[in-house]
């Protein structure tokens, strides 16, 4: 098969984040070739590039053999490269044959004379088994079929080389068993596929190569004959851990602090975000949700905080069932949360740090009598803790947006873990921060850990969680994979969860995969 | 009681129906121009500000050049030139567009009064070259129908024509899928090409003109001269009449005839001195809009990204 | 998902503001926070460009507006006089405004607060002043808050844009009190489209002869005052205000933005409702036909150019009652149509609106010794 596409030595940085590092990527003609790797590790960034989104600082591009400038979507639609984003960029009160058109020359400009179009859409999806009705308005569509009509986008516009990114996160089984039967049957008919993922089993069963990306650089590129799931795993996350802290023997009591039973949550006409999530957490314990984003981890953080109600299940908290609880009922009961966007949900960045640490308990006395806010209590409070968790400056009434990331978190751990909780749920506790605020963050949680609290982390970094957690449960495509103790859990056993390859050694029988 | 016979009877008399039509002929121009701005997603207040700166402007172009139809022209010039600066700080600068409209509207109230106070002192008011009756032909002549629709001035037949023109354009060309595309999902607009500041420019200076058109039919038209404020919130009828109708042309214009009836009503009300006070006749426009808007009569699905700036980049 | 780019070099850009001054950062902060001054300025500048091009000399004018508007006790008076119904209005579409909402309703609240109010007013007859007073600045305010609560409580549970709500309530308020002047509380004698005199008991005693100003002044400076120490020091305009800033923030904290987005309508539309009935207590002593020269439109002005800050609005609320009060005078003395303060107002909101997106930007003061990157 000859080469359609060679990438060669980009590089991509932005900021002092590199993106991309002298990557080498190519792909043949008529082959699907997947481009594995987590989050971060700059799959999407080498794709926005071929598309034109984003410059490259360094490197080139050859298409067929001849060096191409990609400078923007227009361009690279024109030589053929068109690419289904996770986000689908679809109108929904249009049908589909108007989105597919949109932008493109009419077949009478200007007037709007669907029938062609639909015509040419309804070949089309003839010819390589998409099955989409052109007249349909794709808000009534299912996520299957939208993410078809995004793929006749790129076919209309005579595109020969695909690039799907991460086209399975939303779909269910039966709709990614339809997606690669169709994405056969266009490289049988010499469409190239280029296919984003990080879940194992669905790129071994449909590549033919697979490159593997791991923070920024090329792990290796090998042909799906030659490699298994477990080298795919340790390819993709093997990363030496940065640093140690040392954790205490274990300290878990027997008292279940949190219980979560059956725990769904399903919007209308998608695939559940969270189906029958089982598990509990003990005092003294540090329980880790590990997992690549995307898969639940959002939805679950989002319940156990409060902030939105589960389709089923419910959540108990030491005993008391508190499923439809709100936070304001979760700060009365004096449960920590620690939420994984500071900006967007842990700290009100126009209030000033006084303010944001009594953001739980500014009606409660003493800050509070009779309505009145008392400051002095506030400001007594905000010292305190500033000089506790080592916030600078220490001002309660310097304005929040202007701390630096560690101190924003800090400001954050200081209001949650002040109040001597039972129960702690971390979410990506260390996101942004740099190795010292994240040592904090640590040593923080160990603290509650040694007194008896019970403590919820839900990170994607695999370091952080065999350092901290007692037992690690892997989520998936919203399911919990497994629950592993801290001394059964090895990167490659975790890696293979997390791409969704159900445990082996555990069950008597090969259990076929989830998706 | 018998007022109030005489006023329904009234309803089914042609004089009626044809003041109806002139009433709401100024609305259903703003009303149209708004639908082409809010379709493309600029939420435009100060469709009031850009009437009035038409009827001002009309008044002002037949004033010095003796022919309402250059009148019209610089009120058309007016409206846009008003719509301009919207445009400017809602697409380009980013701004707030309820504010700005909100100012315009209050700037350009202030700025014509001053005119025409200034350039025409205080007492009188000229009178100025306006637009005469054209019976259409044939058509003028069928009873009850004739009289209503078809003896009216040049203007009100150019609304007439742009209903069905309008809709054609949004509904059934190319234009109008990706003017419709740029309000309800720009990013998508963007990103297979489409110039989304280009559109929201175009179809807010498009509002501007038509509004202004609407303006010039007050001075020019229902009457022969500008009389300060002379819009009276009619800008913001239009407003409503264009949620009423849901954005789409024929609708809006059955929404604006309902509203031309009732206003046309009203004086005929205080002449027959009847018991339904003609205040509550004007208030129900408003009350069945909000009713229609908070879902009491069906559900009323804006533009989804209307008055909201697009950021290149942002989802 | 890959990192966006603007969220990395936000986090650069924040963390070298620390250590030295940026010229551009500067600028940026400077032309935003001093924005109601030049604004003003450029508003007066284009102002005066449209009197040159009429034909009038702008300093001839300006002086006049300025000798209109502060060239006496009486025009002082006068100032502080039409300032009044915009401090109380423009306090509520401030107070709305701290709670991301915007209340364009003013005017409408105004003239329900006032209809209530003036009905309180007429109708029941026999208290003295110090009681009959409150009950009908109470009716006022009770009036306002019911015609904002409505699209409050509506925005606030389902989502709906209160700015549509609001301008349309506008007009249905301005309608049915219209009828109601025109008839069932209209004076006896019928010739004017207006209500009876309020009686003494309800009137608003003047507390400066030399101004002839009312005490709704000093009332609109106590409730200006309230207003900031209810914002800035009670539990409640602490919730309200962080659910300004980011109601998902404030949702996560357990504080429910739906409760405090309909207080904060309750106390924003009837602020504008107190705006209304002081106005007929105080200047015009009676309920009248479009009594409102547009007060409630002029909050918005007002509370923008005050920044939803109770004492910039009280200050923007006493500059806009300078321009009314020292136009008018400017009319009669000079001959200049007023209506070109009118005109400078709205681009002074234009200018305002303008500045408001320009990009905000961190400059931090001083503090060298604590490095807190």
């Amino acid at each position: 098969m000859a080469t359609l596409l060679r990438m060669e030595d980009i590089c991509k940085h932005f900021g002092e984040v590199v993106a991309n590092d002298h990557v080498d990527f190519e792909v043949e003609e008529g082959e699907i070739h997947a481009l594995l790797g987590e989050n971060g590790a700059g799959k999407t960034t080498l794709m926005n590039i071929l598309y034109g989104l984003y410059r490259p600082d360094h490197g080139r591009i050859w298409l067929r053999g001849r060096p191409v400038d990609i400078s923007s979507p227009r361009v690279a639609i024109s030589l053929g490269i068109g690419m289904i984003h996770q986000h689908f960029m679809l109108v929904p009160v249009f049908t589909v044959a108007e989105n597919v058109l949109l932008g493109m020359p009419a077949p009478r400009e200007p007037l709007l004379t669907l029938k062609q179009v639909a015509e040419r859409v309804q070949h089309l999806s003839q010819q390589y088994g998409l099955m989409v009705d052109p007249y349909a308005r794709v808000e009534d569509l299912a996520v299957g079929e939208r993410q078809r009509v995004e793929i006749l986008k790129a076919l209309y516009r005579q595109a020969d080389l695909l690039i799907l990114d991460e086209p399975t996160a939303v779909l269910t089984p039966g709709e990614v068993e339809k997606l690669f039967t169709v994405l056969r049957n266009l490289t049988r008919q010499g469409k190239s596929v280029v296919f984003i993922s990080h879940k194992l089993d669905e790129v071994m069963a449909i590549s033919d190569r697979i490159t593997v990306l791991r923070d920024g650089r090329v792990v290796q590129t090998v042909a799906r004959k030659d490699t298994d799931k477990a080298a795919l795993a340790r390819m993709m996350v093997g990363r030496e851990v940065v640093f140690r802290i040392s954790r205490p023997e274990t300290c878990r009591g027997e008292d279940v602090v949190l219980r979560v039973e059956g725990l769904t949550v399903q919007r209308r006409g998608e695939r559940p975000a969270l189906a029958d999530i089982n598990f509990c957490v003990r005092a003294g314990e540090i329980f880790a949700i590990a997992g690549v984003d995307g898969n639940g981890q959002r939805e679950l953080a989002a319940v156990i905080s409060g902030l939105e109600k589960p389709t089923f299940g419910r959540v108990e908290i030491e005993g008391q069932d508190v499923t439809a609880l709100g936070p304001r009922g979760l700060v009365r009961l004096g449960v920590a949360r620690i939420p994984e966007d500071r900006h967007g949900l842990g700290l009100v960045m126009g209030f000033t740090v006084g303010e944001n640490l009594v953001l739980d308990c500014f009606d409660q006395s003493p800050f509070c009598r009779l309505g009145w806010l008392n400051f002095r209590a506030i400001w007594r409070r905000a010292m305190t803790l500033c000089q506790e968790y080592d916030i600078r400056p220490q001002q309660p009434d310097f304005p929040a947006r202007l701390l630096s990331g560690g101190n924003q978190q800090k400001l954050i751990l200081a209001r949650e873990l002040s109040r001597q909780p039972r129960f702690v749920l971390a979410v990506q506790p260390t996101r942004g921060l740099d190795v010292g605020a994240s040592e904090f963050v640590y040593r923080n949680l160990l603290e509650q850990r040694q007194r008896g609290a019970g403590i919820l982390l839900i990170s994607t970094e695999l370091d952080e969680v065999l350092m901290l957690a007692d037992r690690i449960a892997v989520i998936h495509g919203g399911r919990i994979m497994d629950i592993l103790e801290r001394d059964e859990a090895d990167l490659e056993r975790l890696g293979l969860l997390m791409a969704g390859v159900a445990a082996v050694q555990r069950r008597a029988v090969a259990v076929a995969p989830e998706e | 009681m018998d007022n109030l016979i005489a006023f329904l009877a009234n309803l089914f008399s042609v004089d009626f129906w044809a003041a109806a039509v002139r009433f709401a002929t100024p609305l259903l121009f703003a009303a149209l121009g708004e639908i082409f701005s809010e379709r493309a997603g600029v939420l435009n207040i100060g469709l009031e500000g850009m009437m009035l700166s038409g009827a001002f402007g009309g008044m002002l172009g037949a004033y010095y050049s003796g022919s309402p139809w250059i009148g019209l022209v610089v009120a058309m010039a007016a409206g846009g030139t008003v719509a301009l600066i919207h445009a400017l700080i809602s697409v380009t600068i980013r701004g707030n567009q309820v504010v700005s409209g909100a100012a315009i509207n209050i700037a350009v109230l202030g700025l014509t009064t001053f005119l025409v106070r200034t350039i025409f002192g205080v007492g009188q008011r000229p009178t100025v070259a306006s637009f005469d009756k054209w019976p259409i032909p044939l058509l003028s002549d069928i009873p009850v129908v004739g009289v209503v629709f078809f003896q009216h001035i040049p203007l009100v037949y150019i609304g007439y024509l742009l209903v069905p023109i309008s809709s054609f354009l949004l509904f059934r060309t190319t234009w109008g899928l990706k003017i419709r595309a740029v309000g309800e999902h720009p990013l998508a607009a963007d990103t297979v090409g489409i110039w989304v500041a280009g559109w929201r420019y175009g179809m807010t200076v498009l509002c501007g003109v038509l509004a202004g058109i609407g303006g010039a039919f007050l001075s020019l038209g229902q009457l022969n001269m500008f009389l300060e404020n002379m819009t009276a919130g009619r800008g913001f009828i239009a407003l409503a009449a264009v949620i009423f109708g849901r954005w789409r042309p024929f609708l809006v214009s059955l929404a604006v005839a309902l509203f031309g009836a009732a206003d046309a009503s009203t004086l005929r009300l205080q002449a027959l001195n009847v018991q339904i006070p003609y205040q509550i006749v004007l208030m129900i426009p408003y009350l069945l809009t909000f009713l229609a808007f908070i879902g009491l009569v069906g559900r009323t699905v804006p533009p989804a990204a209307l008055g909201l700036p697009y950021r290149k980049g942002e989802r | 998902m890959d990192i966006s780019p603007t969220e990395v070099i936000e986090t650069q850009a924040r963390r070298t503001l620390g250590r030295r001054k940026d010229r551009r950062t500067w600028i940026l902060w400077a032309l935003r926070s001093s924005a109601p001054l030049w604004a003003v300025v450029l508003a007066f500048l284009i102002g005066a460009v449209v009197l040159e091009i009429a034909g009038i000399d702008p300093l001839r004018a300006y002086g006049a507006m300025l000798d209109g508007a502060v060239g006496s006790w009486a025009a002082v008076g006068l100032t502080l006089q039409k300032s009044v119904p915009l401090i109380l209005s423009g306090l509520g579409v401030a107070f709305a405004y701290r709670c991301t909402l915007f209340n364009i309703g003013a005017e409408g609240q105004l003239y329900i607060g006032a209809l209530v109010g003036t009905v309180l007013a007429l109708y029941v007859p026999g208290l003295p002043a110090w009681l009959h007073i409150p009950l009908c600045l109470l009716g006022g305010f009770v009036g306002g808050a019911i015609w904002g609560g409505l699209p409050g409580y509506l925005r606030a549970r389902r989502g709906l844009s209160e700015i549509i709500m609001t301008i349309l309530l506008n007009y249905v308020a301005f309608w049915f009190t219209s009828f109601l002047v025109h008839g069932p509380i209209q004076e006896p004698a019928g010739y004017y489209p207006q209500t009876e005199p309020v009686p003494d008991s309800a009137v608003l005693p003047i507390f400066w002869d030399a101004g002839r100003l009312h005490i709704g002044f000093l009332i609109a400076l106590a409730i200006a005052a309230l207003v900031h120490i209810v914002l800035f020091r009670t539990a409640l305009g602490f919730q309200i205000r962080a659910v300004g800033h980011n109601p998902k923030v404030a949702q996560h904290a357990g504080i429910s933005p739906v409760r405090n987005m309909i207080i904060a309508m309750l106390v924003s539309g009837g602020l504008a409702g107190m705006a209304g009935i002081v106005e007929i207590l105080g200047v015009q002593r009676r309920l009248s036909d479009f009594f409102s020269p547009g007060y409630g439109y002029d909050a918005i002005a007002v509370a923008l150019l005050g920044n939803a800050n109770p004492l910039g609005v009280v200050i923007a609320a006493i500059f806009f009652g300078a321009l009314r009060a020292g136009s008018n005078m400017m009319q009669r003395s000079v001959a200049v149509p007023a209506a070109v303060a009118g005109f400078i107002q709205g681009i002074t909101v234009l200018f305002v609106v303008i500045a408001g997106a320009i990009p905000q930007v961190h400059v931090h003061w001083g503090l060298r010794k604590e490095r807190h990157g």
